[in-house]
C-alpha cells in the first residue's frame, strides 16, 4: 500500500465526467478530498490523497492524465520557521484548511503539518517571512 | 493609602518592590479587591508587540574626508530611500519606505519583501548595511558621491523615534465587498471571510492607563528592547472618543510618540513586516510600567480583555472612504477565542499584535524593575486627556 498527495488541474470541458469514481470502482483506491474548487468556466482543482496498492496507484494515475488531467504531485511542504514566528496569529483565519492553530494558554501558533495542502496562500500573506515553501522531491 | 512614585523607587533601588505583569494583577485584584491589591502591588507592567507604521530611525552617520553635505541629496541604506533633509550627515529611516524600483502594487499584491522597516531590523541586529549618497556639493562639503557600509557600532547617533505608536485600542477590520483585499490590517477575504484585530488588549499600556493618570510626557519604557522615553503624545492622538464606564475607549483614542538609543536595542523587539498589497512596516515592542499609585489605579490596572471594547469597520467602503459607519462591536476576549459573531454569521478572527510577544515584554520589563535597574519616573507633563479639547482631525481639502 502507497500514499501519495496530488493536486488535478482540470480542463473545463471534462469537469462533468465521474472520474474520481473510476478510481475507487476500477483501481480500488480509496481517496480523500483536501480541497477542491470546480466552477463551470474555469479549470477545476482537486487536491486528493490516495491511498492503494502501488501497481493500482501509478496505473490510476496514468488514467487521469490520459483524460487531460495535469497532474502535479504535492511533494512540496510548507515550513513554520520558529525563530521568525511572532505569533501574531494572521495566518490562522486564512488557512483554508485550518492548518494553523493558536494555543489558548500559550497564546502561540501551531502548525499541523497534517493538515496543509500547500496551497501557499500563509506563505504570501505572513509579514515576516517566517512561513516558506520546500522543494522536497 | 495613597503612594508616591519616590517612595516605589525606593523599595525598587532595595528590590523590595512588588511588581506584577496586568495579567497577573488581573488574577490578584480578582481574589483580594483592588483596595488591598493597591497596598500590596507598587507596580504593574504592560506590552505590546504589533505593526507602528509611523516609526523610523535618525542616524548620524558620521563625516567622510572630504566631507559631503547629503542634506538636499539623495541617500540610500541597502536601496532603500532615506529622508536627508537636514544637516551634513543625518539622515531619517521610516519604516514604510522603499527601495525606489520596488514594483509596489503594479504586480498587485505586491510582495512588500525589504523596506525601511528591514532596513532598521538589520541595522539593530549589528549587520553591515550600504549607504550611498548623491549631493550637489559646496566649497564647504565638495564631495558629491558616497557610497560605504555602515555599521550601528560606528555611526554617531542612532536613535528611534517614532512618531505614533501603541495605539490605545483599534479597529476590527472586516471585508463586507465580494472580492478580497489587501490592507495594513492583513489580507480580508470576502463576505466576512476574517475579522482582524491588533491590540494586546488586557496586556496593552494605554488601556491599562485609560485617562493618561500615570503615563506622560518623559514616562520611562521599554522600547525595542532597550530603554526609551514617551517624547510626546503621539500623533493622531484622539482622546476625546467615546469610553465605556471603566473609561477604555470604545475605538482607537491615545497614542505615544516614543523615542530611545536604538544602540541598546535588538532585533528581536524591532522587526522588519510585509503586508502583502499594502507595504512594509516595522512591529515595535513597547512595555510601560503603571505605578499602583492608590485604588484608582489598581482598578484600572485589572481591566480584563471581556470589558474592553472594539469597533467592527468594513476595510472595503467605509475605511478608504471614511464613511464613519460600524458595523458592531466585540471585546478582546471575544477576538481571542479565535471566532466572532457579526451579523449572526461566525466569523474567524486574525490578529496582527502579538500577544505572546506583548506577554513575555511585560515579563522582561517586571523582571528588570524587580532587580533594580530600571526605576520609575514622573511624568514631566501630562498627555491631552479625554476632557480635554484636543481632537483628531481629518483634512480639509480646499481648492488651490
Amino acid at each position: 500500500m502507497a500514499t501519495r498527495k496530488i493536486v488535478l488541474h482540470f480542463p473545463p470541458s471534462i469537469v462533468n465526467k465521474p472520474l474520481i469514481y473510476k478510481l475507487t470502482k476500477e483501481y480500488d483506491i480509496e481517496f480523500n478530498i483536501l480541497k477542491a474548487s470546480i466552477s463551470p468556466e474555469e479549470e477545476g482543482l482537486l487536491v486528493l490523497e490516495l491511498n492503494g496498492e502501488t501497481t493500482k496507484l501509478n496505473n490510476a494515475i496514468k488514467f487521469l492524465e490520459k483524460e487531460n488531467i495535469k497532474i502535479q504531485s504535492l511533494d512540496q511542504d510548507i515550513i513554520h520557521n520558529l525563530e521568525k514566528c511572532t505569533h501574531c496569529g494572521l495566518c490562522v483565519p486564512i488557512c483554508p484548511t485550518f492548518a494553523f492553530e493558536k494555543n489558548p494558554v500559550t497564546h502561540e501558533i501551531n502548525f499541523i503539518k497534517e493538515k496543509c495542502i500547500a496551497c501557499e496562500f500563509c506563505v504570501k500573506v505572513c509579514p515576516y517571512d517566517a512561513l516558506t515553501v520546500n522543494f522536497a522531491v | 493609602m495613597a503612594k508616591s512614585i519616590q517612595e516605589i523607587n525606593e523599595k525598587i533601588k532595595k528590590r523590595k518592590a512588588v511588581v506584577v505583569t496586568a495579567e497577573e494583577m488581573i488574577e490578584i485584584v480578582r481574589e483580594k479587591g483592588e483596595s488591598q491589591a493597591a497596598k500590596e502591588v507598587d507596580v504593574v507592567t504592560t506590552g505590546t508587540f504589533g505593526p507602528m507604521c509611523s516609526s523610523g530611525a535618525y542616524i548620524n552617520i558620521g563625516h567622510s574626508k572630504p566631507k559631503i553635505k547629503i542634506g538636499g541629496g539623495k541617500v540610500y541604506l541597502n536601496s532603500v530611500e532615506t529622508y536627508p533633509g537636514f544637516a551634513a550627515v543625518d539622515i531619517y529611516i521610516g519604516a514604510t519606505a522603499l527601495p525606489p524600483d520596488d514594483p509596489r502594487n503594479k504586480i498587485y499584491p505586491g510582495e512588500f519583501r525589504y523596506g525601511g522597516g528591514h532596513v532598521i531590523e538589520d541595522f539593530v541586529s549589528g549587520k553591515d548595511i550600504v549607504l550611498t549618497a548623491n549631493a550637489y556639493g559646496t566649497d564647504c562639503y565638495p564631495r558629491k558621491e558616497l557610497k560605504t557600509y555602515i555599521n550601528i557600532k560606528d555611526v554617531n547617533e542612532a536613535v528611534l523615534f517614532n512618531p505614533r505608536n501603541a495605539y490605545q485600542n483599534y479597529n476590527v477590520a472586516v471585508n463586507l465587498s465580494d472580492k478580497i483585499i489587501y490592507t495594513y490590517m492583513g489580507t480580508l477575504k470576502p463576505r466576512l471571510g476574517n475579522a482582524n484585530y491588533c491590540s494586546a488588549g488586557q496586556l496593552s499600556p494605554l488601556l491599562k492607563d485609560p485617562h493618561y493618570k500615570t503615563i506622560g510626557i518623559g514616562t520611562r519604557i521599554f522600547l525595542g528592547g532597550g530603554v526609551g522615553y514617551v517624547a510626546w503624545w503621539g500623533t493622531q492622538h484622539n482622546p476625546g472618543v467615546k469610553r465605556a464606564v471603566n473609561g477604555t475607549p470604545l475605538s482607537p483614542a491615545g497614542t505615544l510618540a516614543v523615542i530611545g538609543d536604538l544602540k541598546q536595542m535588538s532585533s528581536n523587539w524591532l522587526k522588519g513586516t510585509s503586508m502583502l498589497g499594502y507595504g512594509v512596516t516595522l512591529t515595535v515592542g513597547i512595555g510601560i510600567p503603571i505605578p499602583v499609585l492608590n485604588e484608582e489605579i489598581a482598578y484600572y490596572t485589572a481591566i480584563k480583555d471581556e470589558d474592553i471594547y472594539t469597533q467592527i469597520v468594513d476595510y472595503s467602503k467605509a475605511y478608504p472612504e471614511g464613511i464613519p459607519e460600524i458595523i458592531g462591536s466585540v471585546n478582546y476576549a471575544q477576538l481571542r477565542s479565535g471566532k466572532i459573531k457579526i451579523d449572526g454569521k461566525e466569523v474567524p478572527t486574525g490578529a496582527l499584535s502579538s500577544y505572546a510577544k506583548a506577554r513575555e515584554i511585560a515579563t522582561i520589563l517586571k523582571d528588570w524593575i524587580q532587580s533594580g535597574k530600571f526605576l520609575l519616573t514622573e511624568y514631566v507633563e501630562k498627555l491631552p486627556s479625554s476632557d480635554s479639547e484636543y481632537k483628531f482631525k481629518p483634512l480639509n481639502l480646499r481648492e488651490i
